[in-house]
């Protein structure tokens, strides 16, 4: 955090001052370890194994908050009969399909919980050759398909909107097959010593975490946990976090003060483009994007992914309010709000499917808008032949970076894989606008809405996106004005009128902002989601940030100074959603409602007022009372008692276990990251069963445990720059602070392959061999695994040939294998060999590397 | 006037409250200001170094164009040490010491025991010698020979090396030591008795009205006599303009009751700016706080006014001896004895006129 | 100017006749350094902001001069950074001054081997007929067992984690109106 959240840090350090501990658990000894009380080193990939044990260690010590957990949990609901753990399966859960590489979660379902299979396929993975099976086979794949996307297109209810019922409980938690007895025994072999094999850290090291972590939490202490892509960035990575959740909610840290599971994101604006999506995947507040199978209208879509209790009840309101921001006065009950307008899914269109489309021709175009694929994602070689295979590409970016320039001078020319004269595609690079010449909101990894003030007029041709994406959409609503194709229907009938500004046409930002909050019939701003309706009479374009223009006032640019305002600060900016600064802060007050203890003091119920009050604006509703009991037969949020705190669940409980909504198992498991150099000591199972490869020349993948590609390799990122440099290596002031590419080896590894500090060594993995200047150093530490010793090479990513730093890249050496539930590539741990010199130039370069495929067995590589 | 010299009037050398007075500004100047960096809080982000640049528009360094953009190979710094482009300097150092000896302040827990740094096969990021208060500059660099890569075709045969089973995992891990890596932003001390401004024969050099010492750049006509007189090795000449150049304090910040752009930018307050008698007061008992959580180890550097430059406007709080992080144990004006020197020399001189009033004296004969 | 006036303002004459006699400090200060001030002071606006590099999302006050960014600085209002600012956050005034900074547009033609200019018009113009035309290519109506899919493969999209929200939100539904379902973001990596 210290590393690539410095300013965030302040309050580390602040906390630290006040007698926190502070523990950092990272294969590294970074800037955080080294303010830290106690850094535990620790094997990239290893996470899962780590939470596990600390799981273990709450469950059979008895550490959890009981009265949290049976208030605010699923643990005392009983598992379904049918479920089969990875204890009894040698590492798999039960519904696994080795044909198809996926899981069917119907065994995983609560006893006493109908689960309705989908009526009509899945919103995602959908392939033909899976359509002939028989009807019980094919509603088990129909299943499986859909578990595979539910968490991805996280929208919406997911497949918990399937699951109709209430489960049985044991309130007393002693039921062999209750959530808190199955999560016991699934965790029961992660003891200290397991963990110490498998992560490589001391017996002793991990006691003191768990001790460190189970004393600070309970009524008057909570523990908060902090990660970064070191998480997402695997192959199992979305259990990572649940293993993370299912740690914090047993020790009751979830929705109370200074506790919780804190994503720091990367980028200015990284949450703000998931709650707003450029995914694929996703409509804007975490609505699914429609799929072609079980969508044929807007209710067979809401009866799929809208849940008939808690707050994705209410997603008819969400949708039709999107609906007609966007097609207005075009949208009528009639045709169904013109659902029909969207287009549809049919299978994973993640950027990784896209560029492989690319490179098989199956799409032509490409706009990449202030991001440097060519260096900055995994596999470089295979976004770089995707670039090359297209009819046209538009970057638009403020620095020369190499995806504009991949057809110049890329590795590829380098080693003559590649002519520039062969290369067929059109560039447009068009300069942009910066953060200081545009007016807009950014939303920080807090959920916090900021808006910025433009300060000055962007130079010669250089304009913002807004200014960009609503001109493009003119002309092109222009040329194709008076087509009579339904094709164009949505395009036409789009509402495309924003007001402008300036001698530039520049669209008014807060005109959008305006649009995205949304309006009421008489074209009033709304104050809150709460107001959102079915009958078209409510428009909104992203249904958390309804309240964001609360009065007609641009909430994200209030400023009032920090030092004016209480620890909350509530005042600056605008936090979705309804401005709550931590969300589900009901469960910071007991079943009664009072606070778990005068420190720990957050929200809490008023009996005299008869509301919900505190530091916070409480993310319940107001004036719900804890003793509140739902009638049969409730719908929406009705249908959550005064208890159930976490309010977009079906049933207002954290899901210690998870029997829907992932595509790889209802509990963290670990496996092996893909390229390990160890067997997995805890399973049999060596790697997620359900992860997602691309098998393709140009993305081979190095043998689990190969000899020849011996050592462990992460990457990271360095203060002083900024993920694949282009707002970084092109300046002096940075570029000077770490001005090449490095690699951080041990002084023992260092020995073992005659490499010497400040000299050059060569990387070697499946995909390519890369170069990079030798810092030797005791913060890398071997450990020991098992009965093997396994080194750890440090790679910092930030590298490319353009501007004043340069170096190889080091996501060339990554292959792209991902996690099930989010297509994301599993780039934080992956094998290598390391030697010392240079790398070979040219040609030279692709015998090299194939001579090692060779060694270790790889089919051989190519561009096809 | 000679009085001067013999410091009835002025001082430059042992304890001096007021140095701002001393340097000719009435009695109602600002109080004296500086900075108290406390390194157990600094995170080495080197924002510091930054921001000072970006506001004092000092340009990128290196000796030369080719050194730009190379790795020194001192661990993460790749400044090297203070110069005439580069007025903050964060230092880091890299150490392992015996399990279980590393403190709270810096990682591990409290244990008092003390430091026993082991050689790990380089060099701390600081000055890495300092002899006499005069420190070197530190010549470790890349390889020349190594920076320039292969031409096409003229590859290494790396071929050649392929492993063989069994070659990796030879070498075992040693769990016995703990990795300690101190992090330290230097700056220019604002020493309240300063050499380069003592000798500085243009007056470019001068203490301001808040006690800070400042180089005007329209005075300085880049003799270089300031940048050996130095105890520290902060001042410098720079090769294009022939300046000499350091930290302003920003003193051009300072009339408009702005803060200095590094602490101002110093994400967790290593970097602490403000009056120096309040500072002090800070320091004092931020190391009674560490001291009493065990960090013995935790001590103040430049805080003496008893020192051997009067104690600096810029001083620090160090986790171990200031030699690991390059900076002098002992630093002593190097103008103490000038005023001895220069009495001595007024009698040698007055000696010597009488010598030669005699000669002609004596040749009018 | 007289001569007394030129005299009292040698620093040799106020080092020889005031309180400084060592010539150390207010005698030898020179006329620019008296008058030098805050570049900040005379900025024409502060206008306020949000760092542009990680999430956390600090504040910055902008300085403005003659229509061009004069300096920025950590906004001490802030409750998330308090006027504080990392190396990157501090290099900010250096992003949007950049010497290196590309303003024209660029094109490379099919096969070309060097860059061209392109005026912004005629490229927004060009890329809106490559937009139409790979949208038709890649268009499918229907699946081939007659499901609408009323879509485009033709095109995608990828953008960076620092564009504003307004500005997603036009992507997204701009795509969406298309029919083009191919929209990614960093976020995904």
């Amino acid at each position: 955090m210290a590393e690539a959240h410095p300013v965030g840090f302040q309050w580390v350090m602040e906390a630290k001052k006040r007698g926190a501990t502070i523990i950092h658990v990272d294969p590294r000894f970074t800037r955080t370890s080294a303010v830290a009380d106690l850094h535990v080193p620790f094997r990239a990939g290893a996470d899962i194994a780590f939470l596990g044990g600390l799981i273990n260690y709450v469950l059979s010590e008895g550490k959890d908050f009981r009265e949290y957990v049976t208030t605010f949990t699923n643990a005392a609901d009983i598992v379904g009969e049918d479920f089969v753990d990875t204890e009894d399966m040698a590492g798999i859960f039960s519904g696994y399909n080795a044909e198809t590489g996926r899981y069917d979660p119907i065994s995983w379902q609560l006893e006493g919980v109908d689960y309705e299979a989908p009526a009509a396929g899945m919103r995602d993975h959908w392939e033909p050759s899976l359509r002939e099976q028989s009807e019980e086979r094919e509603r088990s794949e129909k299943r499986e398909h859909h578990a595979a996307m539910a968490s991805d297109t996280g929208g919406g209810a997911g497949d918990a909107a399937n699951a109709t019922g209430s489960p049985k409980r044991d309130e007393t938690l002693q039921h062999p097959r209750c959530v808190y007895q199955v999560l016991k025994r699934h965790y029961s072999r992660y003891t200290p010593e397991a963990v110490s094999q498998v992560c490589g850290m001391s017996v002793a090291e991990f006691l003191r975490v768990a001790q460190a972590i189970t004393e600070n939490s309970g009524r008057e202490r909570t523990t908060a946990w902090v990660y970064s892509v070191g998480w997402t960035h695997h192959s199992v990575g979305a259990q990572y976090i649940r293993g993370a959740a299912i740690l914090q909610t047993l020790l009751g840290n979830i929705g109370r003060p200074g506790g919780g599971i804190l994503a720091l994101r990367g980028h200015a604006s990284i949450q703000g483009s998931t709650d707003i999506p450029t995914l694929y995947d996703l409509l804007p507040g975490y609505i699914p994007m429609p799929n072609a199978y079980l969508h044929t209208d807007l209710q067979s879509f809401l009866d799929a992914d809208a849940a008939k209790t808690g707050f994705w009840g209410n997603m008819d309101t969400y949708m039709v309010s999107l609906l007609k921001a966007w097609w207005g006065d075009a949208a009528t009950a009639e045709n169904d709000w013109a659902f029909d307008y969207m287009p549809r899914l049919t299978g994973d269109h993640g950027t990784y499917g896209i560029v492989r489309d690319q490179i098989d021709k199956l799409t032509y175009g490409y706009f990449v808008v202030g991001e440097n694929p060519a260096i900055g994602h995994a596999n470089g070689k295979m976004q770089r032949l995707g670039l090359a295979n297209l009819e046209w590409l538009v970057v638009r970016d403020m620095q020369m970076i190499e995806t504009a320039t991949f057809w110049k001078d890329g590795p590829e020319i380098e080693t003559e894989e590649m002519r520039t004269e062969d290369i067929g595609t059109e560039v447009f690079f068009l300069p942009c606008a910066n953060h200081t010449e545009k007016s807009g909101t950014f939303t920080n990894t807090q959920r916090l809405l900021q808006w910025r003030r433009e300060a000055v007029h962007a130079p010669g041709d250089a304009r913002s996106e807004l200014h960009f994406y609503f001109h493009l959409g003119k002309k092109i609503r222009e040329k194709l004005a008076g087509s009579t194709d339904e094709r164009d229907r949505p395009l036409l009938d789009l509402t495309w009128d924003y007001p402008t500004f300036g001698i530039h046409e520049e669209p008014v930002p807060e005109s959008v902002l305006g649009e995205i909050n949304g309006y009421d019939a008489d074209g009033n701003p709304l104050s809150s989601y709460t107001q959102l309706r079915a009958d078209g009479s409510t428009t909104a374009g992203c249904w958390i940030y309804t309240g964001v223009f609360a009065d007609g006032v641009n909430q994200a640019d209030r400023r009032k100074p920090g030092s004016e305002q209480d620890w909350v600060a509530a005042e600056w900016g605008w936090a979705w959603p309804a401005n709550r600064r931590t969300l589900y802060n009901r469960a910071s007050a007991d079943a009664q409602g009072r606070p778990w203890s005068e420190r720990k003091a957050y929200v809490w119920w008023d009996a005299e007022q008869e509301k919900w009050t505190g530091h916070d604006i409480p993310d319940f509703e107001a004036t719900k009372p804890p003793s509140y009991v739902p009638e049969d037969g409730a719908t929406r949020q009705d249908a959550l008692s005064g208890t159930d705190a976490f309010i977009m669940q079906t049933d207002g409980k954290a899901w210690l276990y998870a029997p829907a909504g992932l595509a790889d198992g209802p509990m963290p498991t670990h496996y092996e990251p893909v390229e390990s150099p160890v067997a997995n000591l805890l399973h049999e199972q060596q790697d997620n069963p359900a992860l997602e490869r691309i098998d393709r020349a140009w993305n081979r993948i190095n043998p689990s445990q190969s000899e020849v590609y011996p050592y462990v390799f992460l990457t990271y990122r360095l203060t002083e720059h900024h993920t694949a440099g282009g707002m970084s290596r092109f300046l002096g002031y940075l570029s000077e602070l770490q001005p090449e590419f490095f690699c951080e080896v041990s002084p023992a590894l260092a020995a073992e392959r005659n490499l010497e500090h400040l000299g050059w060594a060569t990387l070697i993995s499946a995909r390519t061999a890369i170069e990079a200047r030798v810092l030797v150093t005791e913060r890398m530490k071997p450990l020991r695994i098992g009965d093997q010793v396994v080194h750890q090479i440090g790679l910092p990513y930030h590298w490319g040939s353009n501007g004043l730093s340069t170096g190889d890249p080091a996501n060339d050496l990554l292959g792209v294998v991902m996690d099930p539930n989010v297509h994301i590539q599993e780039s934080k741990v992956a094998t290598c060999d390391i030697q010392p010199g240079r790398r070979p130039r040219g040609p030279a370069l692709l015998e090299f590397v194939e001579a090692y495929r060779r060694k270790a067995g790889v089919e051989p590589g190519g561009n096809t | 006037m000679w009085d001067a010299f013999s410091g009835a009037a002025s001082s430059l050398s042992g304890p001096l409250p007021d140095p701002t007075t001393d340097a000719g500004w009435s009695g109602d100047h600002p109080k004296r200001v500086g900075f108290f960096t406390d390194t157990s809080v600094c995170i080495g982000c080197k924002a510091c170094e930054v921001a000072c640049k970006e506001w004092n528009l000092v340009p990128d360094d290196g000796t030369d164009a080719s050194d730009l953009y190379r790795l020194t190979g001192m661990s993460y710094d790749n400044t090297g040490d203070l110069g005439a482009s580069s007025w903050r300097h964060v230092a880091f150092i890299e150490d392992v010491r015996p399990h279980g000896s590393a403190t709270a302040a810096h990682g591990g827990p409290p244990s008092g025991v003390p430091v026993d740094s082991l050689a790990t096969g380089f060099l701390p990021s600081g000055l890495p010698a300092v002899t006499d208060g005069a420190p070197s500059t530190p010549t470790l660099r890349a390889p020349r020979d190594a920076a320039t890569a292969p031409a096409p075709g003229e590859t290494v045969d790396l071929l050649a090396l392929l492993p063989d089973t069994g070659a990796h995992g030879q070498q075992t891990p040693d769990d016995e030591r703990d990795v300690r890596w101190l992090m330290s932003s230097d700056v220019c001390k604002h020493c309240t008795h300063a050499g380069c401004l003592d000798v500085c024969p243009t007056g470019a050099l001068f203490r301001t009205e808040y006690g800070t010492v400042v180089v005007q750049d329209d005075i300085c006509n880049g003799c270089g006599y300031c940048v050996p007189s130095c105890p520290y090795g902060v001042i410098d000449v720079r090769e294009d303009d022939g300046g000499a150049h350091k930290c302003t304090l920003c003193y051009d910040r300072l009339g408009a009751g702005m803060e200095p752009a590094c602490a101002k930018a110093c994400p967790t307050n290593s970097i602490q700016f403000g009056d120096l008698d309040e500072l002090q007061a800070a320091a004092d008992a931020r190391l009674a706080e560490l001291h009493g959580r065990g960090v013995t180890e935790a001590r103040l550097y430049g805080r003496d006014p008893d020192d051997g430059v009067g104690g600096d406007g810029a001083f620090f709080l160090l986790l171990d001896e200031p030699e690991v992080y390059g900076m002098p144990p002992e630093p002593i004006v190097t103008t103490r004895d000038l005023p001895e020197m220069w009495r001595n020399a007024a009698l040698t001189a007055v000696g010597l006129g009488a010598a030669v009033v005699a000669a002609f004296w004596g040749g009018r004969k | 100017m007289g001569v007394r006036t030129w005299l009292g303002e040698w620093p040799m004459f106020r080092q020889a006749t005031g309180s400084d006699p060592l010539g150390r400090g207010s005698a030898v200060q020179s006329p620019r350094t008296q008058a030098l001030g805050s570049r900040t002071a005379d900025a024409d606006e502060v206008v306020k902001s949000v760092c542009p590099y990680c999430a956390v999302g600090c504040g910055q006050n902008v300085y403005v001069r003659d229509g061009r960014v004069t300096q920025i600085e950590g906004d001490p209002d802030s409750p998330v950074s308090r006027g504080r600012l990392c190396p990157k956050g501090s290099a900010s005034t250096s992003l949007v001054t950049s010497p290196s900074r590309v303003t024209t547009v660029r094109y490379r033609r099919p096969y070309g081997t060097e860059w061209e200019d392109l005026d912004l018009d005629t490229a927004l113009d060009m890329i809106a007929d490559r937009v139409i035309d790979a949208r038709r290519k890649g268009w499918q109506d229907t699946d081939d067992e007659g499901r609408v899919l009323r879509r485009t493969l033709g095109f995608s999209s990828l953008g960076g984690a620092t564009l504003d929200n307004e500005e997603n939100y036009l992507i997204k539904k701009l795509f969406m109106a298309l029919g083009a379902i191919q929209v990614e973001n960093q976020a995904r990596i």
